[in-house]
């Protein structure tokens, strides 16, 4: 199994009072909270934990692209990657991803990923997403061009990437007279492309039809086994079988010496990013359009958003690992095996973890379960469907 | 009174539903964001003097989802066809919410059909400056309260959103609205630009303390549509139609008689 270092880069010194009083941490949390030497002191913090990961041999690191919130500081995740781009030497660099469909120019991603890819001459994996419900409010992008916008788009780069230029884009959302980017990627023909999604039945079928690897986002571990399963049947469908490879969990794992210990110290950390900096409003998260009514439906009956999760309900559904080396070891491969997943994309940081303690977990990660797993593929009956 | 006859017509590939009754002058009502069952009690009302028509928007309600319906100068180009169609003239139009905004960009187009415009509660330009509700983010009851100057008034109009019947129709009202409105937030840059052109007799009906487009956006719509004439309705907010129907019915008759004697 491949570990990615996977950072959300939260505002971790955020008044979770002040949230909570708000009712969200996303577009209507004013930025008088946001304080700049804090931030600024956040931000190397982050980019230091991701450099330790490439030291301490994590197969990559992972940013992702999220506005106007004290959730995440990356609304430009490039300037980040830019700035890791050169001190991490080895592991792959992961945008996951930009959100394509806020852009009025998604030529500028092609630019950007083509950069991106000569700088770390090859070690770049390209995501796209549509970014949550949320960004469309704060980015005043109309939720309903969601879906077209992200398929003109991704359409739009991936040809830019592989069509020799100049020549001419005529879509609905997006026109060019000349589609001629400099630089070319550095891989051929083009960087991995990932897709990270909370589900979506379309974005499945779309991402195994392309042998795009899937990356499945914040979900109990029975429904990501449920979304890989449909993924290999996709892929099946499509005339090929899906490998493991192409399936990714986006997780959180806490490591200390014992259960309870690691229980008694993720706990507030965790708990403030599921029910603070997380914690959103139906009709935030779902502006109309965004989903097809079926999904909103869905969305609204079991009423997600409402209820605070503690951090019990977390380890018992499966969201996240947290316990001694050995439970975590346990856990995470009775999950890899049940979901069929090859790669772990980690949060070693998550909430308002501090650096001292992130830093710890991630060396116990490093040390205690990442050579486990380093040869480890899924066992039983996913491996059978495989082979 | 006549009650309203539902029925559906076909035009540019898209089957909308459509209610008529009473007869008379014609006058087309042009619903707004939520739906156009909140306008069957005016209708029975003005079908004693009126060939009242309320159709439902494409993409709203009953009406089929077309693909070409982008922008509310889509649907007032389509109710122009509707107009030529129905081969109807001396049309008195009323338009709220976005539906004022449809007629507005119809009026500016081409009045050829029409004796007046009505708008209330219109959107379609901006005024600089005037707070407003943003009411994709209310939850689904302060929405629907926000559209009151009175909030205990909402309750009927809330008990007939939340049957359960209606959710997929609710849904589709918000999607297609969104669609139409998200940005720029319910408005359109150019139409304050040639709204000079609209050369029939105008009324701006509006409750005194709409949130969603205050009073100062009556005012606005005032200056800029020669002549118009103003009528703002007290102790009532986004929905005279709803919140006051006897004034709102008040001054759009007096409105549309005065034209006639003066005609």
């Amino acid at each position: 199994m491949k570990f990615f270092n996977f950072h959300l880069m939260p505002y971790r010194h955020a008044d979770l009072d002040a949230i909570e009083r708000n009712g969200s941490a996303w577009v209507t949390f004013s930025n008088r909270h946001y304080d700049p030497q804090q931030g600024a002191g956040l931000y190397h913090e982050y980019l230091d934990q991701m450099e330790y990961a490439d030291r301490l041999g994590f197969d990559g690191v992972c940013l992702n692209e999220h506005h106007q919130t004290a959730y995440g500081m990356m609304p430009i995740p490039g300037v980040l990657a830019g700035a890791l781009a050169r001190s991490v030497k080895r592991a792959k660099l992961a945008i996951l991803g930009r959100a394509l469909p806020l852009l009025n120019n998604p030529l500028m991603v092609a630019e950007e990923y083509a950069m991106l890819d000569n700088l770390t001459r090859g070690r770049f994996i390209a995501g796209f997403v549509r970014g949550i419900g949320a960004e469309y409010h704060a980015m005043g992008v109309n939720p309903t061009h969601s879906q077209d916008r992200f398929a003109e788009a991704h359409d739009l780069i991936v040809r830019a990437w592989t069509e020799p230029g100049p020549f001419q884009y005529v879509g609905k959302h997006y026109h060019f007279n000349y589609v001629n980017p400099w630089p070319r990627p550095w891989q051929s023909p083009h960087p991995p492309i990932w897709i990270p999604s909370q589900g979506s039945a379309s974005t499945i079928r779309w991402a195994a039809q392309k042998r795009y690897t899937y990356a499945q986002t914040l979900s109990p571990i029975a429904v990501v086994a449920r979304f890989f399963q449909m993924y290999r049947d996709e892929a099946e469908k499509a005339g090929y079988q899906a490998s493991s490879d192409q399936l990714a969990w986006s997780n959180t794992i806490y490591v200390a010496e014992t259960d309870a210990k690691a229980m008694r110290e993720a706990r507030p950390h965790l708990e403030a990013l599921t029910n603070r900096f997380l914690k959103m409003p139906t009709e935030m998260l779902l502006p109309p359009g965004y989903s097809n009514i079926e999904t909103i439906k869905r969305v609204r009956a079991v009423k997600v958003t409402g209820k605070p999760q503690t951090l019990d309900d977390l380890v018992k559904n499966g969201v996240v690992i947290v316990g001694s080396p050995s439970t975590v070891r346990e856990k995470l491969a009775e999950y890899q095996d049940l979901a069929g997943f090859n790669t772990s994309l980690t949060k070693t940081q998550f909430g308002t973890l501090p650096d001292d303690m992130t830093r710890a977990n991630m060396a116990a990660i490093a040390e205690e379960i990442l050579p486990h797993f380093r040869d480890r593929l899924p066992q039983g009956a996913q491996q059978a469907a495989a082979e | 009174m006549d009650d309203p006859i539902p029925s559906t017509l076909e035009l540019r590939g898209c089957r909308i539903a459509l209610r008529r009754a009473g007869s008379g002058r014609p006058l087309l009502i042009l619903h707004g964001a939520g739906d156009a069952e909140e306008w069957l009690p005016c209708i029975a009302d003005l079908a004693a003097r009126h060939d009242v028509i309320l159709p439902e928007h494409p993409g709203f309600g009953a009406s089929e989802t077309p693909d070409w319906l982008d922008t509310i100068s889509d649907l007032a180009n389509f109710y122009l066809e509707f107009l030529d169609r129905l081969g109807l003239t001396e049309v008195d139009l009323v338009g709220h919410d976005l539906g004022g905004w449809i007629a507005a960009e119809l009026a500016v187009r081409n009045t050829r059909r029409l004796a007046s415009l009505t708008l209330s509660g219109a959107a379609g330009i901006h005024v600089k400056g005037v707070a407003q509700v943003d009411t994709f983010l209310g939850s689904d009851e302060q929405r629907v309260r926000d559209l009151f100057h009175e909030p205990g008034r909402a309750d009927p109009t809330l008990e007939r959103l939340r049957r359960p019947e209606r959710e997929d129709v609710v849904l589709k009202n918000q999607t297609t609205a969104a669609r139409l409105v998200w940005q720029p937030r319910g408005y359109d840059p150019h139409l304050a630009k040639w709204l000079h052109r609209i050369d029939v007799p105008t009324l701006l009906v509006w409750g005194a303390h709409d949130r969603l487009f205050p009073p100062d956006y009556a005012l606005a719509f005032h200056k800029l549509i020669p002549g118009a004439k103003l009528a703002v309705i007290p102790d009532c907010g986004h929905l005279p139609h709803v919140e006051q129907r006897g004034a709102f019915l008040v001054a759009l008759e007096n409105f549309l008689h005065g034209r006639r004697a003066a005609a």
